[in-house]
């Protein structure tokens, strides 16, 4: 790849841009940095979602099944290990439960994937719960460790960078093309000698990582864990419609999706939470029907249709 | 201890099998995955305990009432919403993919206006608790007739599957859906009336459900989940596969919650579903 002026300029910017959101806490009060975090933290889930989800077109719902994962991972090991070796064995899980959980459905299409993956936070929040009860004799941990909001947001924001770096650079490599052809036609891939169970599990592994990493550097602002609230699928579902109305398939599309729906729905809970989930189903139908490409397409196509009229 | 397992598994076999019968009608000749389905279910109930605590009514008065509306009222649905969708999309992969983001809408939506209309509590009404004794075991009147009218109307349904043109049309295009048109089947017509159908039996069910069990506003999401299952496990358009399903996992859940523990009766039906997909994609009883 060449390195043109506008990769230069574009390198510029974003290092501005990301010094500026870094800098972002001095300036917010206690509250601002709780929702600085929270909204990172949906748009790191949104992009890895779209990851996978965008190319492959396989709506998951697993999300919080990893999310969980690596909250809890933090909540058993945060005070026998270093928060930063928690991490690394987080992320750990995370691969090897994804490359598990891959292998076994990644053949599954459609419908059958929704209701898979769906099931598998069920699934592990049950199991977590019983082992815990069951075994352990401790339902309900405490998480302490020695750092505040601001460093786990910087933490978080280094990750969306790093996920929406990781969408950028797949999308201009070979692999980008292989996920391209999967997306269109399968089969068609599968003849032109891409290896599609390969790539769709890579992806699917990369995508649950991340996710696991967003799980584990939230999980210190829960203080308090139980499998019901870090396994609740409104993470799910609110990831899959952020990366859906900005549009799975581009890369800032999940960002533009993450930022207006994340102030929405904080706003939702404080002062009406009793809509939430009406809003909420509003919104998947709105999707659907008016914007089914994403917001950031139907601008683009706004913008072409202008300039052709003008031109004509 | 085993045929009281046996017994409590079969009669919620029995209510879930109905509940599968309907959603296996509803994907199999519609092909929409409709993951309201439960909530449908929901509206059964709650439709049934108004009309049980507000207007008096016998459970089985409101239950029979309830079949025209989830009829009326899911026909209206595929009409307004559905439609339009399976209209536009070019291919099944997208229709899939659109149909079931506007069904989770659709879902959240109708949980919502339950939990603001009625909140978060418990729901139920009190008919039939005296217990009748079979084969030793002590069950609640309610539950019994609820298992007797839910084999009733899915044994009506079955027959009218079976045995009359409106079935065979029906049967024709879940079977071969691009020959059911050659031989003069207007799919759109039939793909409306499957729809409306599953929609009458999952108001059925709801009103069936509500006899003898509570149930909350929330509820819907999990039932769609268990109807879902078994439609898998006896294979998509298999009625008599749905109903032998129904009853296996029925079984499963009571025996799990008897011999190891009751919260893990979901990990145990979606372990099920997991081996079904893996080992026999398309349902146990596929040729």
């Amino acid at each position: 790849m060449k390195f043109e002026k506008k990769h230069i300029l574009f390198l510029i910017g974003a290092v501005l841009v990301v010094a500026g959101l870094a800098a972002l806490p001095l300036a917010l009060k206690d509250y601002g940095d709780g929702l600085l975090l929270g909204l990172f933290s949906y748009i790191t889930l949104a992009s890895a979602w779209a990851l996978f989800s965008g190319p492959t077109k396989y709506i998951s719902l697993a999300t919080v099944a990893f999310y969980g994962t690596g909250a809890y991972t933090v909540a058993v090991l945060n005070e026998t290990l270093p928060f930063a070796v928690v991490l690394v064995v987080a992320l750990l899980i995370g691969l090897v439960i994804s490359l598990l959980v891959g292998l076994a459905t990644l053949r599954l299409a459609g419908v059958y994937f929704v209701i898979f993956s769906f099931g598998l936070a069920e699934m592990v929040r049950q199991l977590i719960t019983w082992f815990e009860t069951r075994v352990t004799g401790t339902l309900g941990r405490y998480v302490f460790v020695d750092l505040t909001t601001t460093h786990l947001y910087w933490m978080l924001l280094g990750l969306a960078c790093l996920t929406l770096f990781i969408r950028w650079w797949i999308g201009e490599s070979r692999l980008g093309l292989a996920i391209h052809a999967i997306g269109d036609d399968e089969t068609v891939a599968r003849h032109a000698g891409v290896n599609v169970t390969l790539v769709k599990l890579a992806l699917f592994a990369i995508s649950a990582a991340i996710i696991t990493l967003v799980g584990a550097i939230q999980s210190p602002r829960y203080v308090y864990i139980e499998p019901s609230i870090v396994f609740s699928p409104t993470v799910s579902f609110l990831t899959l419609i952020m990366a859906l109305l900005g549009g799975a398939t581009r890369t800032w599309g999940p960002v533009f999706g993450a930022v207006p729906l994340f102030f929405l729905f904080e706003w939702l809970s404080t002062n009406l939470p009793d809509h939430f989930s009406i809003v909420l189903g509003l919104i998947f139908v709105g999707i659907v029907f008016i914007v089914p490409n994403g917001v950031l397409a139907l601008i683009e196509g706004l913008f072409t249709r202008k300039r052709r009229g003008t031109r004509t | 201890m085993l045929s009281s397992t046996l017994i409590v598994g079969l009669v919620l076999g029995g209510t879930y099998a109905l509940l599968a019968l309907g959603l296996t009608i509803q994907y199999g000749v519609a092909r929409i995955m409709n993951l309201a389905y439960g909530e449908l279910v929901i509206a059964g109930a709650f439709f049934t305990m108004l009309m049980v605590t507000q207007a008096g009514l016998n459970p089985l008065v409101a239950l029979i009432l309830a079949l025209p509306l989830g009829y009326g009222f899911s026909w209206l649905l595929y009409t307004v919403v559905l439609h339009p969708l399976a209209r536009r999309s070019k291919s099944q992969g997208q229709l899939e993919v659109d149909s079931i983001l506007v069904t989770f809408g659709l879902l959240f939506l109708m949980q919502g206006l339950y939990q603001v209309n009625f909140g978060g509590n418990f729901q139920g009404y009190q008919w039939l608790q005296n217990p009748v004794n079979i084969l030793g075991t002590k069950i609640a009147g309610g539950r019994v007739i609820g298992l007797v009218f839910a084999v009733l109307i899915g044994a009506l349904l079955y027959l009218a599957m079976i045995k009359t043109r409106w079935g065979v049309n029906m049967r024709a295009v879940a079977s071969r859906p691009q020959f059911a048109a050659l031989v003069g089947i207007d799919m759109r017509k039939e793909a409306r009336m499957a729809f409306a159908t599953g929609g009458a039996l999952a108001a059925a069910g709801g009103a069936i459900l509500s006899m003898y069990q509570t149930f909350t506003a929330v509820d819907g999401t999990f039932l769609t989940m268990k109807a879902l299952v078994i439609v898998i496990m006896g294979g998509v358009g298999n009625l008599i596969g749905a109903l032998l399903s129904g009853i296996i996992i029925g079984l499963v859940e009571a025996g799990v919650s008897v011999a190891i523990d009751p919260g893990l009766t979901l990990a145990a039906t979606y372990a099920i579903f997991l081996v079904v997909l893996l080992w026999r994609p398309r349902g146990l009883f596929s040729t």
